[in-house]
């Protein structure tokens, strides 16, 4: 089952690297801009068919390597099949 | 002295460690392995720069969960001593051993240049007892993230435990050559029980004979005097 | 896709073969190719990989030397720097991965000259590169400045090399074709060079690091045509560098080395699995049966053309002893790598691969190597023009204000902004990072230093491609000598555009044999080098840029040399002297950035002075009579002291003979000359006098912050400063 997992900085925590396409954004002429976050998107396999046992399988990693969750949130879709 | 230098896959400041550990204590270090699970017994446990594990996922991320690990853990839970400098900063920050984070650079380059630091007057690092903190030292940085994070709250109990160590710059002057964007101009700061030191900075770069500056020789060896006293 | 057996013409034609070409492919087959064999062929046969056009110059170049271990012809030059030691180097291009895309382009330029160095059996321990952007004011020379600059820094930084030196320029001839060219210096124990041709039919071939993708298929080919708008959306056969499996990759091999298990070793560079196997096989006078189902891959349904043509990174091909096959093993498990035997050297002269255990190729190796093509191609005469006069350049300023302007101009100011992205001191080993005249870097263990530079003046090439080529060895012999270093050796990158035009063709030619005159008579052999032609967009040719990288040694790096002034030292010119009555304006910088023209004859070069002068300054160094050196080069003499004056942050105040205008003076570019701070200069002078070398007291420097000639020009030192360190950030950082 493919789960895709999404890491962002949590709120408040430095990013500079979203501060300078926020900026970039503004010089383009973007006023209604409010805001840049940016993160990554990691989509893993996980080999089962219970959708709990995948999300927790992937929360998991997540807290142990995935995330550094002194300053990152984490999100975990599962992905249904098409 | 038994000092032990901790390589990663990717590690690439690992010799000029070694070398700079063997100038100032006549002994060559011991180099060890990420794969080992054990860690002998050492005075001083050393994680040099470079790019361990490629900085995929994040700096250092990788490198705090190799099988050494554990054994620098156990390491510091018994009190041991500990450098960090550059990537080896990252990894104890990814490990948990020293509170904040290194975010991106605000310039978003790599820098490579000399900086000047000042030795926090009320530091409680027990590594550098003896280094004197009215003299300016010049060492070199480079790196890509160095720019020293903490949440308000975490910044300010590692102000006010002395736990800052060196900062980019007079100390009583606001970015006054600050190379990365780094909180209140931090360079290096230390674990609660002052045993632990991570440092951008790269003091075996400047060990004199040759180098632009002899300011990192003069840090290390007041590393190496506090471990013997 | 099916694709057809039996290839024509079309296809050839479409690989970038002529018909003489592609008759003679079907010739030695006694049959016309398949996809894949056709694909080794024009690989093989590319101007990248086989020197078609340059190759009957290139021979006439002085490549033997008493320290010279290894001329061209393998990954890098060898050359014995004593104790036992050899240094190691090459100098690369990679100009248009560059265009396509900066970062990755330049990353792979820098992995693909580091491997080409470590697999001689050395370990790298210098990074150098030349580069040559667009217009500055170009609305894409930011980005490709930014991307370029991060790329070499990402690949250097992170493996570990420190990036020591190089050049940048910038000019409108460029706009759509960059020169991205990365030398690499390594260190090896001059008995333990490996080379590439393989032996001992039986032995193993092993495939080891990254795994096969399809990118960068037929990279070596686009390295041989022209630009055009339609190649800039090639984006995805760029190749993507990948600098920590490229330092596994080097640890392995070099640990490997030292087990003494590896027979032969050639990496995957331009023309990937083609190249190396072909190659290895046809040096050993050999043959070679691969099966391409174990070649490691990391996409499904990869062809034989595919996988013989692909340019993935981080890739070496080895022949090893069999007997230490479990030992090398062991090795690259622990350096986390694929190792994977694929195929077996053999006697059969012939290069068999299998797929899906059917022959997928079988070509006889000689003919692809031996009877690759190679073209006298017609070359017309350069017309050399006149020397501009130096009054009809002069301009009616002051000549501080000239001296701000052009050192703040984008071709004089400080390159910080971007050498400062690159690690320049990682391995403990650099004496003199970037910013001086050439870098230098210890022998690691020795007292020993290397000194290291990359140069080229492509305007004087333009206009003079002979005294151009000449021009580029004596400034980079210069730069060496400056820093007190002997000069030993020289690799050579050779940027032209489509050398199927005669006057491109003329530029190739006389630039060869003026770097072949140049290095002659300084003995300064080349031992390695590149070429890189067609580069060209839409028809227009880049200004032609023989760059030439140069090695120099030191025996104690404690007595070399910097461009930082002194206080109170006396300051010279050597190699002038008060009867200098030319000063050679035309084609400077000064005449280029305040008088806006641009051409005409470059400054004489006279090699017999040059040497003279050389020889003079290293017994300066001996006799302790140097206390800061420089070389005069671009912006002319005043540039040269400025620059002297920053480094040491000091000031100094300078008297100028009335033989010669002002201007001419502080800013002519006359070759051959060198200024020296000295705090002896009774002895400095008796000792030029015996050596007959012209010299000229011009002042002494001084801890005021100030320039002060004599004609009663003043600039302070913090003005020069300013222009000179915001030059580049104010225009890049728009």
């Amino acid at each position: 089952m493919q789960v895709t997992i999404t890491i962002e900085k949590k709120p408040g925590v430095l990013d500079p690297e979203a501060q300078a396409v926020n900026q970039a954004l503004s010089s383009l002429g973007f006023d209604d801009l409010q805001g840049v976050t940016m993160g990554r998107q990691i989509t893993v396999s996980i080999d089962t068919d219970d959708q709990e046992r995948a999300r927790y399988r992937a929360a998991k990693m997540c807290e142990s390597l995935l995330a550094n969750t002194v300053i990152e949130s984490y999100t975990i879709e599962i992905n249904e099949p098409s | 002295m038994r000092v032990a230098i901790i390589v990663f896959p990717g590690s690439n400041c690992d010799r000029d460690m070694m070398v700079a550990v063997e100038t100032l204590t006549g002994r060559r270090p011991a180099l060890i392995w990420h794969k080992q699970t054990n860690l002998d017994p050492v005075d001083l446990a050393i994680i040099p720069g470079g790019f361990s594990f490629g900085d995929y996922l994040r700096c250092g991320a990788l490198a705090a969960h190799a099988p050494i690990m554990n054994a620098l853990h156990d390491h510091a839970a018994r009190g041991g001593a500990i450098l960090g400098v550059c990537n080896g900063f990252q990894i104890l920050s990814e490990a948990g051993m020293l509170p904040g984070y290194l975010a991106r650079n605000k310039e978003l380059k790599f820098v490579c240049k000399q900086t000047t630091l000042s030795v926090s007057s009320d530091t409680s690092c027990e590594l550098i007892k003896s280094l004197d903190n009215s003299e300016k030292l010049h060492i070199p940085v480079a790196h890509n993230e160095g720019n020293f994070f903490a949440d308000p709250e975490t910044l300010d109990a590692i102000e006010s435990n002395g736990q800052v160590v060196l900062r980019y710059g007079n100390e009583d002057k606001q970015n006054s050559g600050n190379p990365n964007g780094s909180l209140n101009d931090i360079a290096g700061i230390c674990s609660s029980n002052g045993k632990i030191l991570g440092m951008m900075p790269h003091p075996e770069r400047a060990m004199g004979a040759g180098h632009e500056s002899a300011d990192g020789k003069k840090l290390l060896q007041s590393i190496f005097e506090a471990i013997v006293t | 896709m099916s694709v057809p057996t039996k290839m024509g013409f079309e296809n050839a034609a479409s690989m970038g073969l002529s018909k003489e070409e592609w008759e003679r492919v079907c010739t030695h087959l006694g049959r016309l190719p398949n996809l894949c064999e056709l694909g080794i062929f024009s690989a093989m046969w590319s101007e990248h990989c086989s020197y078609k056009s340059s190759k009957k110059w290139l021979k006439t170049l002085p490549t033997q030397g008493e320290r010279v271990i290894q001329g061209p012809g393998e990954n890098a030059g060898v050359v014995d720097i004593g104790d036992g030691l050899a240094v190691v180097f090459k100098i690369e291009s990679h100009n248009h991965p560059s265009f396509i895309e900066p970062y990755q382009g330049a990353a792979t330029g820098v992995g693909g000259i580091l491997r080409d160095v470590f697999t001689m059996g050395a370990r790298p321990i210098a990074l150098l590169n030349a580069l040559r952007f667009g217009e500055i004011d170009h609305e894409k020379t930011p980005h490709l400045v930014s991307g370029v600059t991060a790329g070499i820094g990402g690949y250097g930084n992170c493996i570990g090399i420190p990036t020591v030196g190089g050049e940048v320029e910038f000019d409108a001839s460029y706009n759509g074709n960059i020169l991205v060219n990365a030398m690499a210096v390594g260190l090896a124990h001059s008995d333990r060079i490996f080379y590439s041709a393989a032996s001992g039919a039986g032995n193993p071939v092993i495939y080891v690091g990254a795994k096969t993708g399809r990118d960068g298929i037929h990279g070596a080919t686009m390295a041989s045509t022209e630009f055009s708008d339609e190649t800039e959306s090639k984006r995805p056969t760029v190749q993507v560098g990948d600098p920590f499996t490229g330092k596994l990759l080097m640890e392995a091999c070099l640990e490997l080395m030292a087990a003494d298990a590896v027979v032969a070793i050639q990496d995957m560079g331009a023309a990937g699995l083609t190249s190396s196997s072909v190659e290895m096989a046809a040096k050993g006078g050999l043959g070679m049966e691969i099966d391409l189902d174990l070649v490691p891959v990391r996409e499904t349904k990869m062809s034989a053309y595919e996988i013989m043509l692909s340019e993935s990174q981080e890739r070496m091909l080895m022949v090893i002893d069999p007997s230490q096959a479990e030992i090398a093993r062991q090795i690259f498990n622990k350096w986390d790598l694929d190792f994977m035997p694929i195929g077996q050297v053999t006697e059969t002269d012939r290069l068999i691969l299998l797929k899906e255990g059917e022959v997928a190729c079988d070509i006889p190796l000689a003919p692809l190597v031996d009877d690759a093509p190679e073209y006298d191609r017609p070359h017309s005469t350069p017309e050399i023009p006149e020397e501009v006069p130096a009054h009809t350049l002069i301009q009616d300023i002051s000549i501080s204000a000239a001296l701000k302007n052009l050192i703040g101009s984008e071709d004089l100011c400080s390159r910080r902004w971007i050498y400062e992205q690159y690690d320049s001191h990682v391995m403990a080993d650099t004496i003199i990072g970037p910013g001086g005249d050439c870098a230098l870097t210890r022998v690691y263990g020795t007292n020993k230093a290397l000194a290291l530079t990359t140069d080229c003046t492509p305007r004087y090439v333009e206009a003079d491609p002979y005294n151009g080529g000449k021009q580029a060895v004596v400034e980079a012999y210069r730069n060496i000598i400056a820093a007190g270093a002997t000069p030993l050796a020289v690799t050579n990158n050779l940027n032209f555009g489509n050398p199927e035009k005669p006057e491109i063709m003329a530029q190739l030619v006389h630039s060869v044999t003026g770097m072949k005159d140049a290095c002659a008579f300084l003995s300064t052999p080349v031992v390695s080098g590149n070429v890189s032609l067609y580069n060209e967009t839409d028809g227009n040719a880049i200004k032609p840029c023989p760059v030439i990288g140069m090695v120099g040694l030191i025996d104690d790096w404690q007595n070399a040399g910097t461009i930082a002034l002194p206080p109170d030292a006396a300051l010279f010119i050597i190699g002038q002297d008060a009867t200098t009555n030319t000063g050679w304006l035309s084609n400077s910088i000064y005449a280029k950035s305040l008088a806006q023209h641009v051409g005409g004859a470059p400054p004489p070069i006279d090699l017999e002075a040059e040497l003279r002068t050389g020889s003079f300054i290293l017994s300066c160094y001996e006799n302790k009579l140097v206390q800061a050196a420089h070389d005069i080069s671009d912006g002319g003499m005043l540039v040269a002291l400025a620059e002297m004056m920053l480094a040491g942050n000091q000031g100094a105040s300078i008297t100028l003979p009335d033989t010669l205008d002002t201007h001419s003076w502080c800013f002519a570019e006359n070759q051959s000359s060198y200024i020296i701070a000295t705090n002896n200069p009774d002895q400095l002078i008796r000792n030029a006098e015996h050596a007959h070398i012209p010299l000229l007291h011009l002042g002494k420097s001084n801890s005021n912050q100030e320039l002060k000639i004599s004609n009663g020009d003043l600039i302070s030192l913090e003005e020069i400063r300013n222009s000179y360190e915001t030059g580049l950030r104010s225009r890049l950082e728009k």
